[in-house]
């Protein structure tokens, strides 16, 4: 028995040597073959009750119901029994051609795009000044995640009533003298989509700020201090050492960035509701989608909306790791969506 | 060794949390005054919002309607104390707990099996299997909720807690793959062979001693599943119908707009809402932020 598990052993060093070619380790032909034979029937039996329940639950209830979409994305369908009415690619001609969907996707697209523009460079600033030796770092840590922590909907009540024409950011402006300032945050369809951001930029910042401090812990201190010896100011340091280090960092915190943008549903569906999301500018693809599918009825459609997301979302971060992730992923999710 | 090659595979590295503590350990000295000027506007704006909700609960409506962003005066505890004596609260508490301990310890345990098959056997599909659930992390609930609900309505699980715990299980798990591969991955090989020579068998090695070796990730993985739980809405929004069902964020919802006028004790309920998710950060707050970290930085 121990002789089985010694060899096992050996296996698993092999195959740690060689673990960048998959199935290279397999090893020449045994001498005891039945023993050899056991060992690695039970290798496999162990594997399997390993990963089985894990993989079994992933392809049931995510990679099946995705699948699912791509489906009734084929039908008109209500909902009830199964779908008969097969439409081929109408529901998608549909997609194309509804400026409701082309309106969710532009507010999708800026939220995305406003997101890393209005996040990255305060995440890294912010990281940047609280990365100096201060007092009660750890505290700061954890006050500034504070508001990731909390849920969308308790985010969306609060600021709701906060927002709200007669709420208390109108009445704060009065009180400090800006009461030209005031306005109807959350129904005026020209600032709906700022509140949105600045609701949005409150949110992620802390997560994106603690991202970028982890990352700028990972540098190496001396060569700040080579740097320094050598005559570089603060600036130069920044611009030379710090940003070229920090760009893992905040390229693997855009994708994180892009993708949520894409997908955000519930700050919105909670502050706005299905509707006035739509007349106030801030409806994105999910919100169009929940309320075609879910509320409306038209599972068949939103499962398409469904689908175009899900390609949409694909195609983005295939894009990103092709080109930007490259180095630093070593294409995990191209290699997985290819398959 | 082991080391780099968990580094190959995926930026992520169990390093993060060890490196942590090396900076914190020296001297602290002052800094310059603007870092804290900034520093504390920073924390202001990302706390004046909760402190509104929070603040909020002690005041009464008449106060919040005649000066929506003043202080509560006098204090009153009388919303506070209506939501802790509802029925109402406790019950969507409990669901909430209740979805929220079950989905952990799934993922817990789901992906702490798959992880360990991943990092320290060799096999075949290994590298197709870590891929799958890499590119899970691209598959947020919102994009599959329409046919999730579908699968979920045809095993009769609608309007079943059940039916919010086994998807979120699910969903859970690619995270949880990604964060515990790399700590699996760096328990060395000798420690293993050690094991071997005093008769572990593999599973036991697994259960024995992988499992408290790589316990950080395992805590980490497990804070965020339980937020993530407490936290979700869209699932639940599908899923549940009855109140006697809902969780906290359908609850604050559902409330919310039942007690429009009284926006006192809608702050209130909010506030608790809010609470025990708050609490269980701050406890655990050095794990969530090392994990994270160590999972996403490059």
């Amino acid at each position: 028995m121990s002789d089985t598990l010694g060899t096992d052993a050996a296996v698993g060093r092999q195959s740690r040597v060689t673990a960048g070619a998959r199935g290279a380790a397999k090893l020449p032909a045994p001498p005891r073959a039945t023993a050899r034979r056991r060992a690695r029937v039970r290798l496999r039996l162990e594997i399997a009750l390993l990963s089985a329940p894990a993989i079994l639950m992933f392809l049931a209830f995510v990679i099946f119901p995705v699948a699912l979409a791509a489906y009734y994305g084929f039908y008109r369908w209500h909902g009830y029994g199964a779908p008969t009415d097969w439409v081929g690619l109408g529901n998608y001609r549909l997609i194309l051609t509804d400026p409701a969907f082309q309106q969710v996707l532009k507010h999708s697209f800026m939220i995305m795009g406003l997101s890393l523009v209005i996040q990255g460079p305060l995440a890294i600033g912010l990281a940047l000044l609280l990365n100096q030796k201060i007092r009660g770092r750890s505290a700061i840590r954890v006050l500034i995640f504070v508001p990731y922590i909390i849920s969308e909907v308790i985010v969306g009540t609060g600021w709701s009533l906060m927002a709200q024409s007669d709420g208390a950011i109108n009445d704060l402006l009065r009180h400090i003298g800006l009461g030209a300032l005031q306005a109807d945050w959350l129904s005026d369809p020209k600032l709906a989509i700022w509140t949105l951001m600045a609701i949005i930029s409150w949110k992620y910042i802390g997560f994106a700020v603690i991202l970028m401090l982890a990352g700028l812990q990972s540098i190496p201190q001396e060569l700040f201090e080579a740097a320094a010896i050598d005559g570089a100011s603060y600036w130069q340091i920044q611009r030379r050492i710090t940003l070229p280090l920090l760009g893992p960092t905040i390229r693997i915190w855009a994708f994180l960035s892009i993708i949520g943008s894409l997908q955000l549903f519930d700050l919105v569906y909670i502050i706005w509701g299905q509707y006035v999301s739509g007349t106030a500018g801030t409806s994105t693809m999910a919100i169009y989608m929940v309320a075609q599918g879910r509320n409306a009825g038209n599972y068949g459609y939103g499962s398409a909306i469904a689908v175009v997301m899900f390609l949409i979302s694909l195609v983005v971060a295939l894009v990103y790791q092709r080109f930007v992730l490259r180095r630093d992923l070593r294409g995990a999710v191209a290699e997985g969506a290819v398959r | 060794m082991s080391a780099t090659t968990a580094r190959s595979w995926f930026p992520a590295g169990p390093g993060a949390p060890a490196g942590r503590g090396a900076v914190g350990d020296r001297p602290q000295k002052w800094g310059h005054p603007v870092t804290y000027f900034v520093a504390l506007l920073f924390i202001g704006v990302c706390i004046a919002p909760v402190l509104y909700i929070v603040l909020g609960g002690f005041r009464t409506n008449s106060q919040i309607t005649t000066s929506p962003a003043g202080l509560p005066h006098p204090w009153v505890i009388g919303n506070y104390v209506d939501v802790l004596k509802s029925n109402r609260f406790w019950g969507e508490f409990a669901n909430s707990l209740m979805v929220a301990l079950a989905s952990t310890l799934g993922i817990v345990v789901l992906g702490l099996m798959v992880s360990y098959a991943i990092a320290r056997y060799d096999f075949r599909l290994k590298g197709a299997m870590y891929s799958l659930f890499a590119a899970g992390l691209m598959f947020p609930m919102v994009i599959a909720i329409t046919p999730l609900y579908i699968v979920v309505k045809d095993l009769g699980l609608v309007d079943n807690l059940l039916g919010v715990i086994v998807p979120q299980i699910a969903f859970g798990l690619p995270t949880t793959v990604i964060i515990l591969v790399p700590f699996l991955r760096a328990i060395p090989d000798e420690i293993e062979e050690a094991a071997a020579i005093d008769g572990a068998s593999r599973l036991g090695f697994f259960v024995r001693m992988a499992v408290p070796l790589s316990l950080p990730g395992v805590v980490t993985v497990g804070i965020l599943a339980f937020i993530g739980s407490w936290n979700n809405y869209v699932l639940p929004l599908y899923i549940l119908n009855s109140q006697a069902n809902f969780t906290l964020p359908l609850g604050v919802q559902a409330f919310s707009s039942q007690y429009s006028t009284d926006t006192a004790k809608v702050l209130a309920f909010t506030s608790l809402a809010m609470l025990p998710a708050l609490v269980f950060f701050s406890v655990f707050e050095k794990r969530i932020v090392g994990g994270l970290t160590g999972a996403v930085k490059g």
